[in-house]
């Protein structure tokens, strides 16, 4: 077995981990699962990348790649096909596997970037058998994307978020018949912009109100009955309809991928990544997290810039020059879902990232009583990013709290 | 006329309103910034997209390399640019930006290539390929 001291250790190799490893700098070390770094970029082959990192609009594998570059001037050192299998806390000592057999990695700061795992077809509890046939989108993605192989001949999609939206389109021009897409709310999940450049330019209907009833088949999928949905989301009787397709794509959400550090960090239950200040520290003081872990974002440039400064701080904690500061709590208030970070720290760069749970149109984004920001639409599908100035940071980490709130303007 | 349209050109996707008078676009509303312009004068008229797609690759670490139009083409020709770029393929080593095809459809459009493919035996680690699924 081998055994490594590094300063910093970042664990996965997407945005945020290659953002984080190239901040950090020399002393570094990159753990990727996959054979080479990048995440889920490297299928994203379409554009709308980068507009605000690089300004200009870049596809997923070109931002991937600029990200290769700052990387690789950084100096730190980067093992692919490399699996973190345990974390002991005390120490801490991480345990992995690679190509070259085990390896035992001892960090002063880890930078845990591992980002998200699709939210699978077993948690619908949809009636019906299992056949082969059904796949989340990223799955089906990275199957037509990255192997070359289209997953059937006719499908269904279920769920009209961004992902969902972008693989109907793909499918419908590598060949494939898409038949619709079925969405459970009144309002498409993703941008207004895939709506049109994905479905409406090819004609692909979008069934709102609905969702999935059964699917069929034995070995391989047959079909799968959809039916309209009340206000409760349960569905209407008599309003059944039947999709004799061979492949059903599941875009219904990501979920953040924290089980190896959840037996000893403190988790935010509604973000359901751990608890960070604008450091991107977590609670734990060794341990900093970044990218979609923490939360779900929506912008790949947000993930990289969340990257970069978990990075500095953790390089900056390896070489005992992390301040340790007071700490004021932010706390959610009215119409406040998502919420990065946690808490606040003095004297550093600040970004509140947050997300409503219901729609308004003119709205006003508080922070404790010293920001208050017109903001002309907040939508439950758009983060919105507070960046606090310094004097006025300065005003509330006098508190011990301060509550963040959206409210009708 | 009136058309409503959504401007595709960043993800905030402003709704534009925009005036058709004998085939010449006379008014352009809701843009918040100068490209949705542009955007709206071309859509009114004529439809343009980037595509964005994949081409074989013969003995690469990958068997597909990930590629997209240098400027958008005519949204009515996708479909056949489509057939075109399936029949394409390109041999290893890949260079980020090379050109895999030139004047698609006769147009001025070129295809290139958005990421790197290095020769299969390059690498040292796992390489994906069909047989790793
Ligand atoms: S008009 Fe400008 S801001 Fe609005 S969607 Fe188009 S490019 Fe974006």
């Amino acid at each position: 077995m081998r055994e490594k001291v590094v300063d910093v250790l970042v664990v996965g190799g997407g945005a945020a981990g290659m953002a984080a490893a190239a901040s950090a700098g020399a002393q570094t070390l990159l753990l990727e699962c996959d054979a080479e770094v990048g995440g889920v970029l490297n299928q994203c082959i379409h554009t709308g990348f980068g507009l605000h990192r690089y300004r200009e609009e870049l596809t997923g594998p070109e931002f991937g790649h600029r990200l290769l570059g700052e990387l690789e001037r950084s100096r730190a050192e980067v093992i692919s096909g490399c699996t973190v299998i345990d974390i002991e806390h005390h120490g801490p000592v991480v345990h992995a596997v690679g190509p070259e057999g085990r390896l035992r990695i001892r960090p002063k700061a880890l930078v845990w970037a591992t980002g998200a795992g699709e939210r699978p077809f077993g948690s619908l509890m949809t009636p019906g058998p299992r056949p082969a046939g059904i796949f989340t989108a990223g799955l089906a993605q990275r199957f037509v994307n990255i192997h070359g192989f289209l997953p059937g001949k006719r499908a269904l999609i279920l769920g009209s978020g961004d992902i969902g939206l972008i693989m109907a389109r793909r499918l419908h021009l590598e060949g494939m018949e898409v038949a619709a897409v079925v969405e459970v709310q009144p309002f498409p999940g993703g941008l207004t912009r895939n709506v049109v450049q994905c479905l409406e330019d090819y004609n692909i209907p979008l069934l709102l109100c609905h969702g999935i009833t059964e699917v069929h088949g034995r070995d391989r999928l047959t079909g799968v009955t959809i039916a309209q949905v009340d206000k409760s989301r349960l569905p209407i009787a008599g309003s059944e309809r039947h999709f004799a397709v061979d492949t059903l794509i599941l875009s219904i959400g990501l979920i953040p991928e924290n089980e190896l550090i959840l037996p000893f960090t403190p988790i935010d239950p509604v973000n359901r990544g751990p608890r960070v200040n604008s450091l991107m520290q977590t609670e734990v003081p060794w341990l900093f997290a970044a990218g979609n872990n923490v939360v779900i974002f929506d912008l790949v440039d947000t993930v990289a810039a969340v990257g970069e400064m978990a990075g500095a701080s953790a390089a900056l904690y390896a070489r005992g020059e992390l301040p340790q500061e007071r700490l004021t709590r932010l706390v959610r208030g009215e119409n406040v879902l998502h919420l990065v970070p946690s808490s606040l720290v003095a004297e550093s760069p600040t970004v509140l990232y947050l997300r409503v749970s219901r729609p308004i149109n003119a709205a006003m984004v508080h922070v404790g009583d010293v920001i208050s920001r017109k903001q002309s639409v907040v939508r439950p599908s758009e983060m919105i990013e507070i960046h606090i100035p310094q004097d006025a940071l300065r005003e509330l980490v006098k508190k011990d709290e301060v509550h963040v709130k959206v409210t009708e303007g | 006329m009136e058309k409503k349209l959504t401007c595709v050109s960043c993800p905030i996707g402003c709704g534009i309103t925009v005036r058709i008078e004998d085939n010449v676009v006379t008014r352009i509303a809701g843009n918040q910034c100068p490209r949705g312009e542009t955007y709206a004068q071309q859509e009114a008229i004529d439809p343009m997209r980037v595509l964005s797609t994949s081409v074989r690759v013969i003995g690469g670490e990958f068997p597909l390399v990930s590629v997209k139009t240098d400027r958008p083409v005519p949204k009515r020709l996708i479909l056949q640019i489509m057939n075109y770029v399936r029949t394409l393929s390109i041999e290893a080593p890949v260079k980020i930006g090379q050109v895999v095809a030139e004047y698609l459809l006769g147009m001025s459009a070129s295809l290139v290539a958005t990421r790197e493919v290095h020769l299969a035996q390059q690498r040292t680690s796992r390489s994906i390929s069909e047989n790793s699924l």
